[in-house]
């Protein structure tokens, strides 16, 4: 038990940490990079709480995918990062003023409420024990069955997500000579050739 | 013991820790949607947190659903991020006004 105590604290301490870096990094590949890590932080409490699965897609999925791509557009783009940095200072007090107010608000919601006794009777799908099904199987035998809709429209998200990304990002170079395939298949011996007779002597 | 307030404390620090980015960041649109995936991912601390101690796995199917929305909302953003920067050079934030909205 104390063992996923300290597990917590120190997951959790990491990303808290991280996240602020995230926010205050001057480089944004630094940035990047702390936001790997808070990612990876909160696979680990994902873990100490039971969903396996949630925390391996968070590393595929974020870590991955996610964060591999900021990074490539940050290391892509040409920008001058202290210019966009210059205003920070302005904004600092409204910034913390409003987290502050927030994060009290978030306080007092938290603190005055409580678990209803109807709850447990109202859950949807209640989790089998972890030493009968595991979580990567629970979860499946839900996605799959009940949810296996939403399952589906998530992937027509992610499809069309990528169609938007392509077509936003393609850029057709008016310049440049390329491979015509079907010019090629098209072209015809026929039109392409042309035997011409040339007498002895007179050529070139 | 762990209790469930302490993984939502976590949830709350990381989540105002996103709005206060977005605050501080108001020029870097990079940073700014860095913020928006903080966010996301302290939703999802929340989620799968109360999946947990309630012993409902709905919780994390709907993390998964919240994380097909963050992949998908970040590889959009940064393809029009890309295709802005094309046309206009620059990133900032004060610089996107080709719609004069």
């Amino acid at each position: 038990m104390a063992f996923a105590a300290v597990a917590f604290y120190f997951f959790a301490i990491v990303a808290v940490v991280s996240g602020a870096l995230v926010v205050f990094a001057r480089n944004p590949v630094h940035s990047v990079l702390w936001l790997i890590l808070a990612f990876f932080s909160a696979a680990g409490l994902f873990v100490l709480l039971g969903a396996e699965f949630v925390a391996m897609l968070m590393l595929i999925v974020y870590v991955g995918a996610v964060a591999v791509l900021f990074l490539f557009v940050v290391m892509m783009l040409d920008v001058d990062f202290a210019a966009l940095k210059a205003g920070m200072a302005q904004y600092l007090p409204v910034g913390l003023l409003i987290g502050l107010v927030l994060l009290v608000q978030l306080g007092f919601a938290f603190g005055a409420w409580e678990i209803s006794d109807e709850a447990l009777s109202l859950r949807a799908a209640v989790t089998p024990p972890p030493d009968q099904v595991e979580n990567t199987a629970a979860l499946g035998m839900l996605v799959y069955t009940r949810y296996v809709f939403l399952f589906q429209m998530a992937g027509l998200i992610l499809l069309v997500a990528m169609i938007g990304a392509i077509v936003l990002t393609l850029r057709k170079r008016v310049h440049v000579k390329r491979q015509d395939v079907l010019g090629q298949m098209y072209r015809d011996p026929k039109t392409a050739v042309t035997l011409v007779d040339i007498k002895p002597g007179q050529g070139a | 013991m762990i209790g469930l307030g302490h993984y939502l404390t976590v949830a709350a620090i990381l989540f105002v820790t996103g709005i206060f980015g977005i605050f501080i960041n108001r020029k870097n649109v990079i940073i700014i949607l860095m913020s928006i995936e903080l966010m996301l991912l302290a939703v999802n601390i929340n989620l799968v947190a109360f999946s947990a101690y309630l012993g409902d796995l709905v919780g994390q199917v709907f993390t998964l659903f919240v994380l097909t929305v963050a992949a998908a909302e970040a590889a959009i953003g940064l393809a029009i991020l890309v295709c802005f920067f094309r046309n206009r050079g620059t990133i900032a934030v004060e610089d996107v006004n080709v719609m004069k909205g």
